[in-house]
């Protein structure tokens, strides 16, 4: 068996391919539960409510389930793989040892826009909330929610470049105080403490399955935002001071803790909110779980929850510049990208000229495009990269068989959980051409027009053997 | 066959390929919206001429719940009778298919060549 010492404690964050100083590792398992959770939770403040949009309550509850086992495969797999190929870029680097490089550049890519467009998506929720606690507050005027999206977004990204154990230490305190409002509404709202507010039978009367059947299927575009971006634990891997342990841990944790809170959400929000406003993510209601509180009549849960909206869109937003600078790093640094954006920070120790460059474009979508478009982009690069990961753990089991190579993790029932994986992305595609057609096959077209640009453009610029940095031996079959 | 040698990129060559980047990143995202082909837009078939709550097609607790968040029947009509249209055609259907599957198979054949330069150079020192 060949030795990975995936825990080494003395190739601080690597620092392959020569550079003179790497990643710091000083990150723990909370860390990288709170980079998960972090970037999540939001969809439960919002974005998930689409779903009820697209099929009604009880299609949102399906879909939130259905794409809670899909994160879960997610979750499984990638437990697995990154347990092992423990460096930055997550997704990236694996499919650049797995699969090949054309593959690892469009897995670079669906991560930097997944985050991206996820990042710009949070910056608007937080505006917007900072409009609803000025009229709430007295301000009769409407409000220009731009200079509060811009400061989130420099706020977050100054944050980042000074380094990442304040960046995710900030992240873990503010990702539990949001995971601990959406307990406290639903302990208030539902009769656990105190009297109960909820009456799912009366207002889902005469509603159960507005669109029928396929409504529940078309739920699924958006159930995956209930989970989202809880594969980018995986970005921290050349952070941690101990890989192998932190990172299914952080992981695993991650979405069983998203899982309850999905759940509760959805019970939550549908025993309070009519349907149709609960579903309409633009005109209704923006941020569920917030107008929920409202309706409760307490003054103290209107607070709870808003600080809780707040805190999750800057623990997303957070975690998100985290993530797509990581990606894009890890492609400078392998030359995929101008190298220029491999450097890192001599003091501060992180990826700073990919943190800086990601900002411009952030805000260019925070501030031009509405918020479902948004939402919509990120989740189908999100989507992209959900299939191709049961095609690479498949190939990660055949090239490399168990023992091998020293696993940090190894998932059970293989291959069961990338066929349901796969069959459960095919769902979601069928959901995302029923309602954003167009937007998928514009985002293929980009993906296939970029493919061919690094096949025969970008790639000459890359070293061949050097891209192989994990010391493993031969894979079988070549 | 000799090992690869990377040419070294001149900082103007490098620049272009960001802005390569960025400008088909942008025009995928922003194109479909100024061609207004975004989709999903929802569309009131029916409208009703002197909504109630009821000809809306809400109960007593509804018709609670949005008075509760400031609605009338008038402000709520197509916030309520809004509806997706999800029809499509098979040839639609069978094109996104087709699309997704010729994208991933190039993906693997283009990155299998491509891989197995990289092993050759690693482990065979070629």
């Amino acid at each position: 068996m060949a030795n990975t010492d995936i825990t080494s404690k003395e190739m601080d964050g690597f620092g392959p391919h020569g550079t003179v100083v790497g990643l710091l590792r000083v990150l723990g398992p909370a860390h990288v539960w709170a980079l998960g959770v972090g970037i999540v939770l939001v969809g439960e403040y919002m974005g998930w409510n689409f779903a009820v949009g697209k099929g009604g309550a009880y299609a949102a509850l399906i879909a939130c389930w259905f794409a809670g086992i899909l994160y879960s495969c997610v979750a499984m797999i990638d437990s697995e793989v990154t347990s092992t190929v423990a460096a930055a870029g997550g997704q990236y680097t694996q499919a650049k040892h797995i699969v090949g490089p054309l593959m690892a550049f469009n897995v670079g890519l669906y991560l930097t826009f997944a985050y991206t467009m996820l990042e710009a998506a949070n910056a608007i929720t937080a505006g917007y909330l900072v409009s609803v606690v000025a009229s709430m507050t007295g301000y009769a005027g409407e409000l220009d929610q731009r200079p509060f999206i811009i400061l989130v977004i420099m706020f977050l990204a100054w944050l980042n470049y000074r380094g990442v154990l304040a960046t995710l230490t900030f992240n873990l305190v503010i990702t539990a105080i949001a995971f601990v409002a959406i307990l406290v509404l639903f302990l208030s709202t539902s009769g656990v403490l105190g009297g109960g507010i909820m009456q799912h039978a009366a207002l889902m009367e005469g509603h159960e399955l507005p669109y029928g059947w396929i409504g529940v299927l078309a739920a699924m575009h958006f159930g995956l935002w209930y989970y989202l971006g809880i594969e980018g634990t995986t970005q921290a891997a050349e952070e941690v001071r101990s890989p192998a342990r932190a990172l299914p841990f952080g992981t695993l944790a991650g979405i069983m803790t998203l899982l309850i809170a999905a759940t509760l959400t959805w019970y939550t929000c549908s025993g309070v909110l009519p349907w149709e406003y609960l579903g309409d993510g633009v005109d209704g209601s923006v941020a569920p779980l917030f107008d929920t509180a409202r309706l409760s009549g307490s003054t103290g849960l209107v607070w709870l929850l808003g600080f809780g909206t707040l805190f999750a869109t800057l623990a997303s937003a957070n975690g998100c510049i985290n993530d797509a600078s990581r990606a894009w790093f890890a492609m400078g640094r392998d030359k995929y990208l101008p190298g220029w954006f491999g450097a890192v920070h001599p003091r501060y120790r992180t990826p700073y000229r990919s943190i800086v460059f990601l900002v411009p474009i952030a805000l260019i979508f925070a501030l031009g495009a509405p918020l479902d478009q948004v939402i919509t982009f990120s989740i189908l690069s999100g989507l992209l990269e959900y299939t191709f990961m049961p095609l690479n753990v498949i190939m990660f089991r055949k090239k490399w068989p168990l023992n091998t190579i020293k696993r940090g993790y190894e998932h059970p029932f293989h291959p069961l959980p990338a066929i349901v994986l796969l069959c459960l992305c095919g769902i979601t595609f069928f959901a995302v051409f029923l309602g954003y057609g167009t937007q998928l096959i514009a985002m293929i077209g980009f993906y296939i027009v970029v493919s061919l640009w690094f096949h025969f453009w970008r790639y000459r610029f890359v070293s061949r053997g050097a891209q192989f940095t994990m010391p493993w031996p031969k894979p079988e079959g070549y | 066959m000799a090992r690869y040698i990377a040419p070294t990129q001149s900082k103007a060559s490098q620049i272009f390929d960001v802005i390569f980047l960025v400008v088909l990143t942008l025009g995928a995202l922003f194109v479909p919206l100024k061609m207004g082909l975004s989709g999903a837009a929802k569309t009131v078939a029916a409208p009703e001429a002197n909504p109630t709550w009821e000809s809306l097609g809400q109960t007593p607790a509804q018709a609670a719940q949005y008075e509760a968040l400031g609605y009338t029947p008038e402000s709520a009509h197509d916030l309520i009778l809004a509806r997706f249209d999800y029809s499509f055609t098979t040839g639609a259907l069978l094109a996104m298919i087709v699309v997704i599957i010729a994208y991933y198979v190039l993906m693997l054949k283009f990155s299998e060549t491509e891989y197995r330069e990289v092993i050759a150079e690693k482990f065979d020192g070629k």
